[in-house]
């Protein structure tokens, strides 16, 4: 076998069976994959929660991660945001001419070590090669499937006045740690990328409260977009303190220096909980005891004054509103 | 963090503010010359913790804001000359020119990187011996030194494709300029932090001496801000005018000696033409004789087109401190961060920036 792949791996002959058989099959096999059908058969039953996203992300391997995690957590953190409990993946890669066999693997064990520890499987694939110079290394898409559990009804829309907004973590690290990475900025910052797959934490809070009302994952546009899509769609305010937003003192020292502000920096490991007042102490605690929660805090509240607004105190007291991420922060973080 | 968070306290900014109300009796007009302090100002949410007396006009000290059209055009036909390599500050490729802007002409196939220091400029050129690596140089008295410290290095090594378009504005020439014209009446002034660390005060001693105008000389960080403020009340309650140091720890007397002494080395003063405020003499760098294989401006020949700004836009006004960000038609319509008319819209430093991501409705 060559050390990297080549248009031939792509051609749906002898060399596709050998880089799905060598490369890719002992990383995924689980029984209704290695059927190796058109397509994969399963059985569900409920209410089924379906999304898809690609990921671009440059450097390909940055610190705490790589793409091949994020492909996976990505997805089934965007399943997470409905309540759903994550089961099955599909895997999409579209591989450059020329790209290096070994990081192949490196990222397909990261997809498998991620989907197990998510338990989750990938039950359907598919790889194409392109040119070289058509991709830049390797693209990935996946798409999830989950089941969404009796009783739990999550919206942006559901936000209420009173609601407690609460984020499960430190903010802006994966941005920070990709920033650092790309070329011209040989920053060396002790950040890493959060990327983590949250479909446990969820149902660690879900089953200790039936009053969450919104989840959402504040990736790209950072927590300030997030929380000003969910002002929108649920028609409230949304107040939070600056003091209280958990931020790494080597992502803030960054970003001064850049000139960024936090707020708008990606995540790939946090979700942001509206839910109500009386029930986030407990919250809170059930985000403590799981690995990708221990920072979580309750940042602010929902408001009836500003409808549609992020208004921010900020540490001297005084009020701005929060807009939405304008313009590009920086392109391919994920 | 530290050096952030002491800067940032809480009580101590508290206590400024009450401070500054109990000694400010009458309406003052103060100018903070820096995109940087505007930034600050707004981010913190400062002008609504200030008493009404005290109004604060935004200043021209945005380098990136006060460059003209036409020096934009002059980066823009340097682009597209043939085996080229622009590098520049990442703000710089937004910026409109007359008809196109650098991050255009990369989209349509020009070499143009983004660096954060002319250390990477210069090693992009080592590396790429057969091409002209261009760094615009952008900036005032602070970015200037290491441009010329960038020169000298290629002089040294004999690194011959290494060329910088110098577009380097001074700054107690445009306050003079803005001072005499009497657009605006000041009663005190913010001056900017970084560019007297390496001045030093004596440059800006003009503002308290020949104006008669208070002046205090502040960092970025929001207590920085507050003490200059206090600073430049209590001068002007006692009739007092004077340049005080509100940013000690960062700028000295006498400045920046080896800095300065780099700057002189490579550039001497010339007149230079400032977005909204026209030619001022002596306000710019240009690259001095003995350097001039490194002076893009002499080694190529630049076509440049009949310069054009856009009629609607105000960044000139507001340059000024005449205008504000909301008193501009375009601001937040046809003017954003994402789709920026003009300059100030589209620094990280310049005004209507500030103003739109961190003004929102608050006062």
């Amino acid at each position: 076998m060559n050390d990297k792949v080549l248009m031939a791996h792509g051609s749906g002959g002898r060399l596709s069976h050998d880089l799905i058989e060598k490369y890719l099959m002992p990383y995924l096999a689980n029984p209704v994959l290695n059927k190796m059908d058109d397509c994969a058969t399963i059985a569900l039953n409920g209410r089924i929660a379906f999304t898809t996203d690609s990921y671009v992300i440059k450097p390909l391997i940055f610190p705490g991660g790589d793409i091949g995690r994020l492909a996976v957590c990505g997805t089934i953190n965007d399943l997470a945001t409905s309540g759903a409990t994550a089961k099955y993946l599909s895997l999409g890669l579209i591989i450059e001419e020329g790209f290096p066999v070994a990081d192949l693997e490196r990222i397909m064990s990261s997809v498998s070590e991620t989907a197990k520890e998510a338990g989750v499987l990938v039950v359907t694939g598919d790889t194409k090669v392109v040119d070289h110079g058509s991709a830049d290394g390797i693209f990935i898409n996946t798409s999830g499937i989950g089941v969404i559990p009796e009783g739990i009804h999550l919206s942006g829309t559901r936000a209420k006045e009173g609601d407690k907004v609460i984020i499960t973590g430190t903010i802006g690290d994966h941005g920070v740690s990709v920033m650092a990475q790309r070329e011209g900025l040989k920053f060396s910052v002790p950040v890493e990328s959060d990327c983590a797959p949250l479909n446990g934490l969820v149902s660690g809070i879900l089953s200790v409260s039936l009053n969450i009302h919104c989840l959402r994952d504040p990736t790209r546009g950072g927590l300030a977009t997030t929380l000003n899509e969910l002002a929108v769609q649920s028609g409230v305010g949304i107040q939070i303190y600056q003091d209280k937003i958990p931020v790494k003192d080597a992502v803030r020292g960054m970003c001064e220096i850049l000139g960024f502000d936090p707020l708008y920096i990606a995540n790939e490991g946090k979700m942001v909980i509206i839910s109500a007042p009386e029930d986030a102490d407990s919250i809170i605690s059930a985000l403590h005891e799981n690995r990708y929660g221990k920072d979580a805090a309750v940042i602010g509240e929902v408001t009836s004054q500003y409808k549609g607004r992020v208004v921010l105190k900020t540490g001297l007291g005084a009020s701005r509103i929060v807009g939405m991420l304008t313009g590009d922060l920086l392109p391919r973080i994920c | 963090m530290k050096y952030i968070d002491e800067y940032r306290d809480t009580e101590l900014g508290k206590n400024l503010i009450k401070r500054i109300a109990e000694i400010s009796k009458r309406p003052v007009k103060l100018m903070e010359f820096c995109g940087g302090h505007t930034v600050s100002i707004l981010k913190h949410g400062i002008r609504q913790l200030l008493p009404s007396s005290i109004e604060m006009l935004s200043g021209p000290g945005c380098p990136v804001c006060v460059t003209p059209v036409a020096d934009i055009d002059k980066a823009i036909a340097l682009a597209r000359r043939p085996e080229t390599i622009i590098t520049t500050f990442g703000d710089m490729i937004r910026v409109p020119g007359s008809k196109s802007a650098l991050q255009k002409e990369k989209a349509d196939g020009a070499d143009v990187r983004i660096v954060y220091s002319t250390r990477d400029a210069i090693e992009i050129a080592r590396q790429n011996p057969l091409k002209s690596v261009v760094f615009i140089g952008v900036g005032f008295e602070t970015t200037a030194p290491t441009v010329a410290a960038s020169v000298m290095q290629a002089m040294n090594e004999g690194l011959t494709n290494y060329h910088i378009l110098s577009l380097h504005k001074l700054c107690p020439p445009v306050m003079k300029a803005l001072l005499l014209s009497h657009e605006i009446n000041l009663d005190g002034i913010i001056c900017p932090g970084h560019v007297c660390a390496i001045t030093g005060a004596r440059p800006f001693e003009f503002i308290a001496r020949e104006h008669n105008i208070a002046a205090a000389i502040s960092g970025f960080e929001p207590l920085d801000i507050l003490l200059a403020v206090e600073m430049l009340v209590n001068q002007i309650e006692s009739g007092r005018h004077a340049v005080e140091n509100a940013y000690p720890r960062v700028v000295h007397e006498d400045g920046n000696r080896h800095a300065i002494d780099i700057m002189a080395e490579v550039f001497e003063p010339s007149s230079s033409c400032w977005r909204g405020i026209g030619v001022i003499p002596e306000s710019g760098l240009r690259v001095k004789d003995k350097y001039r294989a490194f002076d893009a401006e002499k080694v190529f020949e630049i076509e440049q087109p009949v310069s054009k700004e856009n009629p609607a836009c105000i960044c000139g006004d507001i340059l000024r401190g005449v205008k504000g960000p909301y008193d501009c038609k375009l601001f937040g319509a046809a003017c954003d961060p994402g789709h920026p008319v003009g300059p100030c819209m589209v620094s990280a430093e310049g005004t209507c920036s500030a103003y739109y991501l961190y003004g929102g409705e608050n006062e």
